[in-house]
């Protein structure tokens, strides 16, 4: 396929496809630098402090927690959100992206995807752990079972959620291990080249057999076609699911109709901060700088100053509407929000959403390495507290004013987040080091449209 | 011929082989030997098998050791007569520890009490029970109690105790040493004859009654103005203007169940539209204060100027001569009230809660300018249920001190811990009195002391009796036999006194020979026994015949006194007037030497009382009614006062400073606590808390303020002036059931006037009405019109409550009968800090604030400015109650969001809680708008963390077996008393007819003192709660979401002159 000459490369230091193999396999087949390992040991140790965290929550009781008779859910479910939004991106990447044919994409689509994969798994625990009785968690499963048969609540948002949650980690799975094959294959073929037996065995058998044929590659390309059509509205329905737990609730603050697609943006945008994140550190540690430029930064930026000013237009929409329903407990929700208790949490969330995405307005922020990384933390920050604001604002002070009361975490909550961050990380490193974290058979289809264009093109470049 | 069977073929055919082996138990060898044996070197079983075999004995002996704990239930093997196991037995019985009084049955299951309940034969508390009567069950289960008598604080036998102690008597009566047995008040009249025996076996013995909380200033002011030394019957429900300078009589004065009861009577607007109006001059903002159609903010110094000047108003209408007085700030008020008072002469009741004989001087003689004798009090039939004589115990301390008294028994009372100046009694105690004996239940601050400790029965163990007003009697039976090795204090009296016998004949013989010719219904005594018995109550109406033959000289002079006084007062009130300059002066005097920084009020709390029940958890986790406080006492304190100094505890903050407070030698650390309502200048402190010795759930939760009641004019004074206060750095956590008070400008609790509700009975539930747009069309509909749900079939029953807000006065008594009824577990400070109290109905206080929508609007103040100010209480607020329980949906938030069908809707319109199925998602808990629902935190019984009744065996016998104990990380909440409904239900059945209205009442009904809350069935047409919600002022709480709660509340109606809205 042509690239418009125009167009400036998407992978630059005019890259050979041995090359481009050698950059991208070095990670795994290589050893990993210090960085790997200081990044590893402490994510372990987050994780351990979870496992820790959680053991305590089961061994005691949710009281561990701080919640209240009031406040049921707080740092719960406000991960399990932020987490569930984090994996949009991969798959926003991944399918949508695909179906648009944006090639830029294919330097950060399988760490994205990646990415996905594990924030579902963080988000996961949340709905499974929040439960009292976590040992019969497997209740909300539409089982056979003796109880009469004893069905659960179809009804039920929380329901909804587990169909949500397990049809879009199964596609996503599916959808990036598929990605991985030809990648895989290729690893399998160096370490046979390298006479390393059991690397070829390994990879050999994750490979699944691919040949590389034109047969293996058509399939492939079906398939892949096929998933991403099935994943585009997951990416479109499971936030809007997750956003349903609160707009089909009585809830002044949660029952509100906009939930959906102010929580599909909010989800992108805090999908595109954490890939932001992650690839700018990745780059940098596993010396990827050429394959993850300014330019795949640059593209990403825009869809944040996107999906950050539909989130900001969304806040002052149910501003809006809380006022213009002329009802007294949903205008006083959204008072409250802003200058009551919790007015530390709603104001970190504005500035951090809605103000400092708008800087990528300017050109030379949005292209700096160093704005955009403080920037995407920011997000990631504020899509937490947008969350956080959501579920416990609304919540500490609803209808009877007699039951306001005040939600304070406690170290077993923040324990438990700070494992899952832990979780996350540790399994990022690990995919770092066993996958190649950029799709590399795709990414050789984007080098040779460069090397075409090189000539005339390449004095832009060193 | 015999038959015969075969095992097979193979027998019918006589095979041999088959034949020996179907006579063998095991058909093939079991191969021991060769397995164990190393003769041949392939045995049948290789040493495989046999690890095999070893490893699955192992692993399922290791998991048979797995097994869940192994709970005993033990069957009857010959049943009790009276017992059928699952079926209630009820004994009527009679409450009276010297402070409160209930008639009341007992529920018991298998043998244990498990639920007091009121006895609505009684014509004194008219089925009325308290919270402290009510959770008097859970003290029988007090792991604190003494479990057999002590000798020198060592466990003793009653043999050994008995002998020691005649012994002891018997020496000290030969040398005419001072006996003096020190009592709370004791309205028993057989234990006072059994006193009286011991008296007389033992001349030298002395009775002293003192009440911890004492009213004797009432008693000597009837004594001075007509000669009675009474506390009279007050007749709430007569009045029409009740006017209570400090008498907090819903909670605390006198007979607050009694009083409770009649109040409401002009209350409630059932079939009428007149109620009564009640005025309250306070310092702090009491139960009774919050109640008030008016109440106005007094310092305790000004009470009596303010009694004064109210005499000099009425005497002026009346043309009587008036006093000395002196100006007070809030004249116009007093002036209102004059008016009132003179308008509703003969239906205006007076009282005062101020134990000072000058103020209650007055207060008798503003009653008898109100014509209130005869009318709204009975003074002829008084009330017997507070007989402490302050001045009798303080010479009783002098005695003691002068090392005059040889032997103190103390029946019921705890001088160390509730006398002020305790310490110097302490001493006197320890260094002078050579014999303490002590019928204490428990080795409290008093009975440490004493030589022998010879526990009383708790009273659901014990046979007694009870006079709790003239004319009235009610007997107390056992509900069960004595837990432990404990005896009736009567008895040991008796056994002392060297009568030997014991107290269940004793009183029917006290019965027989003084109560039983005072009726004419029965001829046999024996009938008449047992009908008493079982009704718990006896009213006479003719006086007993023992009192009438007991004529002492005492007596006399009263009633040749009595009679002069009549006679002057026919020819005017000369005899009042002499007793009222005294009065004035007194007054007047007292009050000008108390001017010091801060005055102190002293007050009783619904839960702990004087503090006697203090180690029974459910009263220490019962929210104060007005501040919401749980598992404390501080010092109350006007938010205006505070402001700019302490932490006012705003926007859910909860923790206080703690100051120092001063009197004299006395100084205490307590937290201060904003009060709404309290007088600025003015601090509150709680009696009854800060124990020191009565057991692990209560010692040292709070401060003592016992040591702050001061002496004067031969009365204890329960305010002090001259009271100073010192910041410190402490700071404090309070453990608040309620941290937001106003309602934020939501009609929650919908109010109206008197005046309004009568021209419009919809005054203040005017209907609301939504704009419904279907096409073009545009009306207006109701909130249940807006369907989106089906409606639920409820063929048969539809259960509800109608909740009269008007008669809810806030008391408390519901939540633990709740508690009692459905096994709710007490939780304890710190869970109760986090918001995390488990009680199914709690009752929301509001108070009114300064600010409003429309002040805001014209203020010009920005609608979040107005907001916040709305946040906070006015200085005095206007108080509402509003008890709160699950709402019973009939489109139930919380039945929609749970996963797992954990919480559904029953065709007899309840919400129900299946707790089996719940995972704890708290889904439920988070979409309920009412906020009713509970979750298992931790799990609350058999936990070590909750060290409360349901940590050990004895505290848990008190749980209802007909309500499961839920388990860790489930939600519960307010089930509609369903084990009742159930009951009721059966009960009908197996009698073949239909529930009958009134066959089934849920817990907090039953419990109601005012009858506030109205069970029954929506679908009975002849039910009273059919009729009760056809009434214009029921509403459902939060309407307009449309949950259509089976819960009905009525507009809370005041008596307010002014149209105030």
């Amino acid at each position: 396929m042509q690239e418009a000459s125009i167009r400036v490369p998407l992978i630059i230091g005019n890259k050979s496809y041995t090359q481009l193999s050698d950059d991208i396999c070095r990670p795994v087949e290589g050893k990993a630098n210090k960085y790997w390992w200081m990044a590893f040991i402490i994510s372990f140790l987050a994780l351990l402090w979870g496992v820790a965290s959680l053991s305590y929550t089961v061994g005691t009781g949710i009281g561990s927690w701080g919640l209240n008779k009031t406040v049921g859910w707080a740092w719960d479910i406000t991960n399990f959100v932020w987490w569930i939004g984090i994996g949009h991106a991969g798959t926003l990447i991944s399918a949508i992206l695909l179906l648009f044919r944006q090639r830029w994409r294919m330097s950060i689509n399988r760490s994205a995807e990646a990415m996905t994969i594990f924030a579902v798994i963080c988000a996961a625990l949340f709905p499974v752990f929040h439960m009292g009785r976590v040992w019969l968690a497997y209740w909300v499963l539409p089982l056979p079972n003796q109880f009469g048969s004893l069905w659960p609540n179809f009804n039920s948002p929380l329901l909804w959620d587990v169909f949500a949650i397990s049809t879009y980690f199964s596609v996503s799975l599916v959808f990036w291990y598929l990605g991985l094959i030809p990648d895989l294959a290729t690893i399998r073929d160096r370490a046979a080249r390298a006479n390393n037996k059991m690397r070829n065995t390994i990879y050999g058998i994750l490979s699944f057999g691919w040949k590389g044929s034109a047969r293996d590659w058509s399939r492939f390309e079906e398939v892949a076609l096929v998933l991403a059509g099935l994943s585009t509205p997951l990416v479109l329905s499971v936030h809007t699911i997750v956003s349903m737990d609160f707009a089909t609730s009585v809830i002044p603050g949660w029952h509100t109709t906009i939930f959906p697609p102010y929580f599909v943006a909010g989800a992108i945008f805090s999908g595109f901060a954490m890939v932001l994140t992650l690839m700018l550190i990745a780059r940098k540690v596993l010396n990827l700088e050429d394959y993850i430029n300014v330019e795949h930064v640059e593209a990403m930026n825009k869809i944040i100053i996107l999906t950050g000013s539909i989130v900001g237009i969304a806040y002052i929409t149910e501003f809006f509407i809380a006022w213009y329903s002329g009802v007294e407990y949903e205008a006083y929700a959204f008072i409250n929000r802003a200058t009551g208790p919790y007015w530390w949490a709603y104001w970190s969330m504005m500035t951090c959403n809605v103000i400092t995405p708008q800087l990528f307005w300017f050109r030379g922020i949005r292209r700096s390495m160093v704005a955009t990384f403080i920037i995407s933390i920011f997000v990631n920050i504020g899509m937490w507290f947008e969350r956080f604001v959501i579920i416990v604002t609304s919540l500490h002070r609803d209808y009877l004013t007699s039951s306001w009361t005040m939600y304070h975490p406690t170290f077993i909550e923040v324990g438990i987040f700070i494992g899952t961050l832990g979780l996350f990380f540790t399994c990022f490193l690990i995919f770092s080091r066993v996958f190649p974290v950029i799709a590399l058979s795709e990414l050789k289809s984007v080098l040779k449209a460069i090397r075409e264009n090189g000539s005339s093109n390449g004095g832009h470049h060193e | 011929m015999e038959k015969k069977y075969w095992k097979g073929l193979d027998e019918l055919k006589g095979d041999v082989e088959f034949v020996e082996k179907a006579n063998n138990e095991f058909p093939e060898e079991i191969p021991v030997d060769e397995v164990f044996s190393r003769k041949s070197e392939q045995p049948a079983t290789p040493r495989r098998d046999f690890l095999k075999f070893m490893g699955f004995s192992l692993a399922t002996a290791t998991l048979a050791s797995c097994e869940a704990p192994v709970r005993k239930t033990i069957p009857y093997l010959i049943r009790p007569e009276e017992i059928v196991p699952g079926v209630a037995n009820w004994y009527a019985s009679t409450f009276s520890d010297g402070n409160d009084y209930c008639s009341i049955v007992v529920k018991t299951r298998e043998g244990r009490p498990i639920k007091i309940e009121g006895n609505k034969r009684s014509s004194v508390t008219r089925g009325g029970v308290n919270a402290r009567v009510q959770a008097s069950v859970l003290s029988l289960y007090d792991s604190a109690r003494l479990q057999g008598p002590l000798a020198g604080g060592a466990p003793s036998s009653w043999q050994e105790v008995d002998g020691k102690i005649k012994e002891k008597l018997q020496a000290i009566a030969a040398k005419n040493g001072n006996i003096r047995i020190l009592s709370s008040t004791i309205i028993s009249p057989s234990t006072n004859k059994v006193i009286a025996d011991f008296t007389s076996k033992y001349p030298s013995a002395k009775h002293i009654t003192y009440d911890a909380v004492s009213y004797s200033a009432i008693i000597k002011a009837n004594q001075a103005s007509f000669g009675k030394a009474v506390i009279p019957s007050y007749k709430f429900d007569k009045a029409e203007t009740i006017v209570s300078f400090a008498a907090d009589f819903l909670n605390s004065w006198i007979s607050p169940v009694e009083f409770a009861n009649q109040y409401v009577q002009n209350r409630k607007l059932r079939g009428k539209k007149t109620m009564s109006r009640h005025i309250q001059y306070e310092s702090s903002l009491s139960l009774t204060g919050s109640n008030a159609d008016k109440r106005i903010q007094v310092k305790p110094s000004e009470q009596g100027i303010a009694l004064l000047n109210l005499y000099n108003r009425l005497a002026a209408f009346a043309g009587a001569s008036t006093v000395k007085d002196k100006p007070v700030r809030f004249i116009k008020s007093i002036e209102d009230t004059a008016q009132l008072l003179w308008k509703n002469k003969g239906k205006a009741l007076v009282v005062c809660g101020v134990n000072d004989i000058y103020s209650q001087i007055i207060v008798n003689a503003v009653n008898k300018l109100l014509d209130s004798y005869g009318n709204t009090i009975d003074i002829e039939n008084p009330c017997c249920l507070k007989q402490g004589n302050d001045a009798d115990l303080a010479k009783l301390m002098e005695e003691i001190k002068a090392g005059e008294v040889s032997a103190l028994i103390t029946y019921n009372t705890n001088p160390v811990y509730t006398l002020p100046g305790a310490e110097e009694f302490k001493t006197a105690l320890q260094k002078k009195v050579e014999l303490k004996i002590s019928f204490a239940d428990r080795a409290d601050e008093t009975a440490a002391l004493a030589d022998f400790v010879c526990p009383d029965h708790h009273y659901l163990e014990a046979w007694n009796d009870a006079e709790p007003a003239k004319g009235h009697y009610s007997l107390a039976q056992p509900a069960i036999r004595p837990l432990f090795k404990t005896r009736a204090a009567q008895e040991s009296l008796l056994k002392w006194a060297g009568v030997e016998m014991d107290y269940h004949n004793y009183i029917q013989d006290y019965w027989k020979a003084n109560l039983f010719n005072t009726q004419s219904k029965y001829t046999l005594f024996e009938t008449f026994w047992t009908d008493s018995l079982q009704n718990g109550v006896f009213d006479s109406s003719m006086a007993p015949a023992a009192a009438k033959e007991k004529e002492t000289p005492e007596n006399k002079k009263n009633k040749s006194k009595n009679k002069a006084h009549r006679n002057s007062q026919e020819s005017g009130s000369e005899n009042i007037k002499i007793d009222l300059e005294a009065a004035s002066e007194g007054i007047l005097r007292n009050s000008s030497d108390k001017n010091g920084d801060w005055e102190l009020v002293l007050y009783e709390k619904a839960g702990l009382g004087n503090g006697s029940q203090a180690n029974n958890p459910w009263l220490q986790e019962l929210p104060d009614p007005v501040s919401k406080v749980t598992w404390d006492n501080y010092v109350t304190m006007s938010p205006a006062d505070m402001r700019g100094k302490y932490n006012l505890l705003e926007r859910g903050d909860n923790t206080g400073d703690v100051i120092t407070l001063t009197l004299g030698n006395t100084t205490v650390k307590a937290p201060v606590y904003p009060q709404p309502g309290q007088m600025p200048g003015t601090i509150g402190l709680a009696l009854g808390y800060g124990r020191t010795k009565t057991g692990k759930v209560a010692n040292n939760v709070g401060v003592n303020a016992f040591p702050f009641v001061q002496w004067r004019n031969e009365t204890f004074q329960y305010t002090a002036g001259n009271v100073s206060i010192g910041a410190t750095a402490d700071k404090h956590e309070f453990a608040a059931t309620q941290t937001h008070h106003t309602m934020m400008g939501r009609a929650l609790v919908k109010e109206t006037t008197l005046s309004e509700y009568i021209k419009d009975p919809k005054a203040g539930n005017e209907e609301e009405l939504f704009v419904y747009t279907s096409g073009k069309e545009s009306s207006k509909k109701k909130s249940e019109e807006l369907n989106l749900w089906d409606t639920h079939e409820k063929p048969v029953h539809r259960w509800g409550m109608v909740i009269d807000l008007n008669s809810c006065i806030g008391c408390g008594a519901c939540v633990i009968g709740c508690q009692a009824e459905n096994n709710v577990p007490v939780v304890g400070k710190d869970e109760v800090m986090r918001s995390r109290e488990m009680h199914w109905i709690r009752i929301d206080r509001y108070y009114s604030s300064d600010m409003n929508a429309e002040k805001g609007k014209e203020e010009g103040k920005g609608s979040m400015q107005t907001l916040r100010e709305m946040e906070s209480p006015s200085d005095n607020p206007e108080v509402v109650f509003q008890p709160v329980m699950c709402q019973h949906c009939n489109h139930a938030p919380c039945e929609t969001v749970c996963p797992v069908l954990a919480t559904t809707h029953s065709s007899e319109g309840m919400n129900q809680m299946i707790y089996n199925r719940c995972v704890g998602t708290r889904y439920c808990a988070n979409n309920c708008p009412y906020k009713v629902r509970r979750f298992n935190w931790f799990k609350y019984s058999d936990n070590k963390q909750f060290d409360y009744n349901m940590n050990d065996n004895l505290g848990k016998m008190v749980l209802n077996p007909d309500v499961v104990v839920r388990s860790r990380g489930v939600m519960e909440k307010c089930s509609l008393c369903v084990q009742r409904i159930q009951e009721g239900k059966l009960n009908a059945k197996k009698e073949n007819r239909k529930v009958k209205d009134g066959d089934i009442q849920t817990a907090c009904a039953q419990s109601c003192p005012t009858n506030a809350i109205v069970f029954g069935d929506y679908n009975d047409p002849a039910s009273e709660i059919g009729e009760v919600a056809k009434d214009e002022r029921c509403y459902h709480l939060l309407g307009e979401i449309d949950t259509q709660p089976n819960i009905y509340y009525q507009t809370k109606v005041r008596n307010t002159p002014e149209e105030k809205a």
